[in-house]
């Protein structure tokens, strides 16, 4: 019988992509950011980033298995990437069990209710992140400052993160300047120095995966670049009116999740719109949404909702940004 | 606190008030008539929406029923006699007495009966393949076995028999709306009378090739060599591009045809076993195939 | 920077293990099996019957119409049957069925491989002639040549262009008819542009086929209204509409034909049928075939009689390979996976391949993780996922309006996916079903 001559309809060729080594390529490209987090943070990174991709990876194959019964999709190295995802937004010091408890929300609540990979509307990872954050507020914010190895896990080595320093003064009617004072270099934020989540920190990394995802075609520029531009933009409007209250546009790019969330999290295929013209328009709605939230909102950081709430207008988006249709525009000439 | 709780209740009393106003005057104004009797139709119908009918939906079956002045050419099979009876006396009409009918499988390519020439990959869809090439076996008419029929059917009345790799219809489900029919890109399902206690006969073949060559890729092809139309009393059976049928109106279930057949294409189904065994069509004969050759009229 | 066209398309590995070997003349086969049918519109009418002797180029079956096509004898014999016989779907279709005996032309058919430059002919003796002398696309679509060369009332031609991109992997009979047959190409051409009353001749090849470009940049020197134009290497830029972007700028409106922006496309195979029909009045009975594939022994390029087995094809070129998955006929982007290797080479068949079984399945298909690659590489601007979710899910309407028509089946979208999905499969699937609702509406 396997002697059989094969027939299907062309085209007979494959490019041999699969889901698998996009996803694959992704974790490579959060690798660098990685590595400087296990400098900055110690070997608790690799912990809770264990802990993380391997409660993913269970609990995907549990309800797989014994809930849905259905063909297992574990090999396609997603929840491999979403546990990664979900670890480096959470901080150093965070209790093991949270990061459990984030894994099954995030694989449980985020993706597999809504019937698996490709399906789900919003960000699994980020699904998880936001349940902890908004149920152990104070668990998930108690951020260690970065000192490498030697990073103690106890509480009096803990601080804010400079976005959180700035709410936090402004609330107090600092004036930016001042509270400048008390953060780290926008030198030492590029390299990753200051407080924050496994993997947002160092922006050298990120943004060397932002490179590798480009080079190997993983993702498009639209929607990174559309999202730190209306960052960029919208947080120097702010600036220039009134620079008494509101700090410049490099600290906001350098800051929180920002290059995280877009270089790594928005991009996430299934929740993101699928023509450049959408990507566009996703990337300025999570830009403003970013900057409104961090300015005007109780939040210190608005990355992650800022990306659930446009991932929920992702299907209006892709049913209103069209490819341009080839001889749409009739020209003769 | 007593004033806010006043302000609010007056307020959204106002509101809800003027909501209803507004809302009884566009109803008013967009009101459309329309007969009382079709929901009184819809309602006494299955509300199955398979458009067995011949409408999109029950509702569309309904306003036809109500239009119409006799309920000939209206039948819905789902409901059956049954079912239209009561619509005749809403509507005041005269009953048509329908035949009930079954859908029956005209093909036994099974694996076994028709080997596999090839392998084929690519969306397990029968009207795709069909439009592409024969299929994976060389029969060009027969059951392509990727189930698009089974998809259709909304009564659970079929499924795909895994060994066999065609389609089962299961008699008390079916309730003949035809929409496998429709599915079936080389129209091999057939709607036929149903006869006493689900006994059928039928030409389990839709080949029209001629038998010499039909019978190289199909042990159970109906190679039209005319034996049936030959032996059935009641002229039931008509031969056409090598290719036998037996009309279920004019057939009367005799059997008689049905061991006539070289190839065991004739199947009888739901009837008592023969003398012999129950598998009475399975009797040997061995002299038999010499007789393919064609006396039929070869158009 | 070199033209092409600006959206979408993908890079397949190229693949022309042919492209160095020599156009070589295969054997007369014993028996021809001419199906009616080798060109799209109504099938031919045999005008020959059962026991008749024909001689090599002589006319056998009749066009039917305007949109159909005349069929010569391929060979001189006697005619065993009309029957019907398999075409490279495996259905039965009519054919004529020549035992071979010898190969005696019809008299008036110039043999001789000198080149003629006789540029005499009004337009109308060109379209006539080739009309007479049966030819049809041969870069696969097999559309009547004739019909492209009329151009209806309102409407205007004013570029030809020939068709020498060849984008397809594996294939290299057009590239090799460019190197061998260039001038001939080139008489071709012009031909063209004098029955279409047009004086700007373009000839489009892209840039893996440096010797053919060189070679025709250099024939057409002579002729200054002709210019040869290296394009990009990108598929599917063979695709008609695809090539008049890259060469024009010009967009076919969807729906709409080349000539609504004023350009004809023909094949260069197409352009040499047209040369010798016209200075050798001499039927088209024969075309160049690529076999060729990884374990193929001599990937060759013939020159072959229409009607031939594929089987003897396969054979000259040193036998299917132990491991062979699968025969395609045609390349591998578009070409139609063959059940039997007993089918006859037809006016459209460019190549055979023949691909190994390691590499002739497709992959277990997974779930869409909409990564929007289909759409990136659409040269059409269409949204493959989406097509092939309504056909899935028979919404057609939508698929009508979501112009699934336009869809050219080139299989980028199918190409790319790395969910393996068979997205191509639907959109056809959609398209068939979309063409019904669309017919019946008339």
């Amino acid at each position: 019988m396997s002697k059989l001559i094969t027939i299907s309809l062309s085209p007979h060729l494959h490019s041999q992509d699969s889901t698998k080594k996009l996803m694959r390529g992704v974790i490579i490209a959060l690798l660098p950011a990685f590595a400087i987090s296990v400098w900055m943070f110690g070997w608790r990174t690799l912990i809770v980033t264990a802990v993380a991709i391997l409660s993913s990876l269970l609990f995907e194959f549990l309800i797989q298995k014994y809930l849905l019964k259905k063909k297992l999709s574990i090999n396609d190295h997603s929840a491999i990437l979403t546990g990664m995802l979900l670890a480096f937004c959470l901080p150093v010091n965070i209790p093991l069990g949270l990061v459990v408890l984030g894994s099954l929300v995030a694989i449980g609540v985020g993706k597999m209710t809504f019937g698996g990979i490709g399906n789900n509307p919003f960000n699994p990872a980020l699904i998880g992140r936001v349940f902890l954050f908004v149920s152990f507020p104070v668990k998930m914010t108690s951020w260690p400052i970065p000192m490498g190895f030697k990073t103690a896990l106890t509480d009096a080595s803990t601080g804010a993160t400079p976005l959180g320093i700035i709410t936090e003064g402004l609330r107090n009617e600092e004036t930016i300047d001042s509270i400048m004072k008390n953060i780290p270099s926008s030198m030492d934020m590029f390299y990753g120095k200051m407080g924050g989540s496994l993997g947002e920190v160092a922006a050298i990394a990120l943004i060397l995966g932002f490179l590798y995802l480009l080079i190997k075609k993983i993702i498009s520029w639209h929607i990174p670049v559309s999202i730190i531009g209306t960052v960029a933009l919208f947080t120097g409007i702010l600036w220039l009116v009134n620079p008494e209250q509101n700090a410049d546009p490099v600290f906001h790019i350098l800051t929180g999740g920002l290059l995280l969330g877009a270089i790594f999290m928005a991009t996430d295929y299934v929740t993101s719109p699928m023509t450049p013209k959408g990507m566009i328009i996703f990337g300025i709605g999570i830009g403003l949404l970013t900057v409104i939230i961090r300015r005007y909102g109780a939040y210190p950081e608005g990355v992650q909702f800022a990306i659930l709430i446009m991932n929920a207008f992702v299907p209006l988006i892709n049913s209103y940004a069209k490819p341009k249709r080839f001889g749409e525009e009739v020209k003769n000439g | 606190m007593d004033s806010i709780l006043l302000y609010t209740i007056i307020s959204l009393s106002t509101l809800g008030l003027v909501a209803a106003i507004i809302l009884y005057f566009v109803a008013q104004k967009f009101k459309v008539f329309e007969d009382p009797k079709i929901d009184l139709v819809e309602e006494s119908l299955p509300g199955a929406n398979c458009g067995g009918c011949g409408f999109p939906g029950c509702r569309n079956f309904a306003e036809a029923c109500v239009k119409a002045d006799n309920l000939e050419n209206l039948n819905c099979p789902v409901g059956g006699n049954e079912t239209m009876a009561n619509v005749a006396k809403i509507l005041g009409l005269e009953a048509v007495e329908a035949e009930p009918q079954v859908a029956v499988i005209r093909c036994s390519g099974s694996f076994e009966n028709r080997p596999r020439t090839n392998s084929y990959e690519g969306a397990q869809n029968c009207t795709i393949v069909h439009n592409l090439y024969t299929g994976d076996t060389d029969c060009p008419y027969g059951c392509l076995g990727l189930g698009e029929c089974v998809d259709a059917c909304n009564f659970d009345a079929m499924y795909m028999d895994e060994k066999t790799g065609l389609p089962v219809i299961i008699d008390d489900n079916c309730v003949a709306c035809g929409a496998c029919v429709e599915a079936c890109p080389r129209d091999i399902i057939e709607l036929r009378k149903r006869n006493k206690k689900d006994r059928k006969i039928f030409v389990s073949c839709v080949n029209e090739d001629k038998g010499g060559i039909a019978k190289k890729y199909c042990s159970v092809t109906c190679t039209g060599c005319t034996k049936c139309f030959k032996v059935c009393p009641f002229d039931a059976i008509t031969m056409n591009n090598n290719l036998a049928f037996i009309d279920s109106e004019k057939c009367k279930l005799c059997r008689k045809c049905v061991v006539e057949c070289p190839t065991e294409a004739i199947h009888e189904i739901n009837f008592p076993p023969r003398r012999v065994k129950e598998e009475a069509k399975a009797e040997p004969k061995a002299g038999l195939t010499e007789q393919i050759s064609t006396k039929n009229s070869d158009n | 920077m070199l033209r092409s066209f600006p959206k979408g398309g993908v890079h397949p590995p190229e693949n022309k293990l042919s492209a160095g070997s020599k156009i070589t003349v295969l054997d007369l086969p014993k028996t021809v099996n001419i199906p009616l049918s080798q060109h799209l519109g109504v099938p031919a009418v045999a005008i020959v019957k059962r026991g008749d002797l024909v001689k090599t180029g002589q006319l056998i079956a009749e066009h039917k119409g305007f949109v159909s096509c005349n069929i010569h004898s391929p060979v001189t014999g006697k005619v065993l049957k009309l029957d019907k016989s398999l075409d490279s779907s495996g259905y039965k279709r009519n054919a004529i069925i020549i035992e071979a005996e010898a190969d005696s032309w019809m008299d008036g058919i110039d043999t001789d491989s000198s080149l003629v430059k006789d540029f005499s002919h009004s337009s109308e003796e060109i379209v006539k002639k080739t009309l007479e002398a049966g030819i049809v696309g041969m870069g696969g679509a097999t559309f009547p040549t004739h019909v492209k060369m009329s151009v209806p009332r309102g409407k205007k031609a004013d570029v030809v262009i020939l068709n020498g991109v060849e984008c397809e992997p594996y294939l290299t009979s057009d590239h090799r008819l460019m190197l061998e047959k260039g001038e001939e190409i080139l008489v071709g051409l012009r031909l063209f542009m004098k029955a279409l009353n047009v004086n700007k001749g373009l000839i489009g090849i892209e840039n893996n086929k440096l010797d053919a470009i060189r070679n025709l940049t250099q024939i057409a020197s002579q002729y200054p209204e002709i210019s040869v134009v290296p394009l990009k290497i990108k598929y599917p830029q063979g695709g008609e509409k695809q090539l008049i972007k890259a060469l024009t700028g010009r967009e076919v409106p969807s729906g709409g034909l080349p000539l609504d922006v004023g350009a004809v496309v023909q094949n260069v195979g197409t352009a040499f049928a047209v040369y010798e029909a016209i200075q050798k009045n001499k039927p088209l009975i024969e075309r160049v075939v690529t076999v060729t594939g990884k374990g193929v022994k001599h990937a060759s390029n013939f020159l072959v009689r229409t009607g031939t087995p594929v089987s003897q094809l396969i054979e000259a070129a040193g036998g299917i390979p132990e491991n062979t998955g699968k025969i395609i006929n045609g390349g591998p982007m578009m070409g139609k996976a063959l059940n039997s290797v007993d089918v006859p080479v037809v006016k459209g068949t460019s190549g055979i391949l023949l691909i190994p079984a390691d590499e002739s399945h497709r992959e277990a298909v997974n779930p869409c993780i909409r990564c929007a690659r289909c759409i990136s590489v659409c040269p059409m601007g269409l949204e493959p996922y989406l097509l092939m979710t309504l056909a899935e899910k028979a919404i057609f309407d939508r698929a009508e309006n979501e112009r699934t028509m336009d869809c050219i089946e080139c299989g980028s979208c199918s190409y790319v996916c790395p969910a393996n999905r068979p997205l191509l499969d639907y959109i056809r699937l959609g398209k068939f079903r979309v063409g019904q609702i669309i017919r019946s509406r008339k």
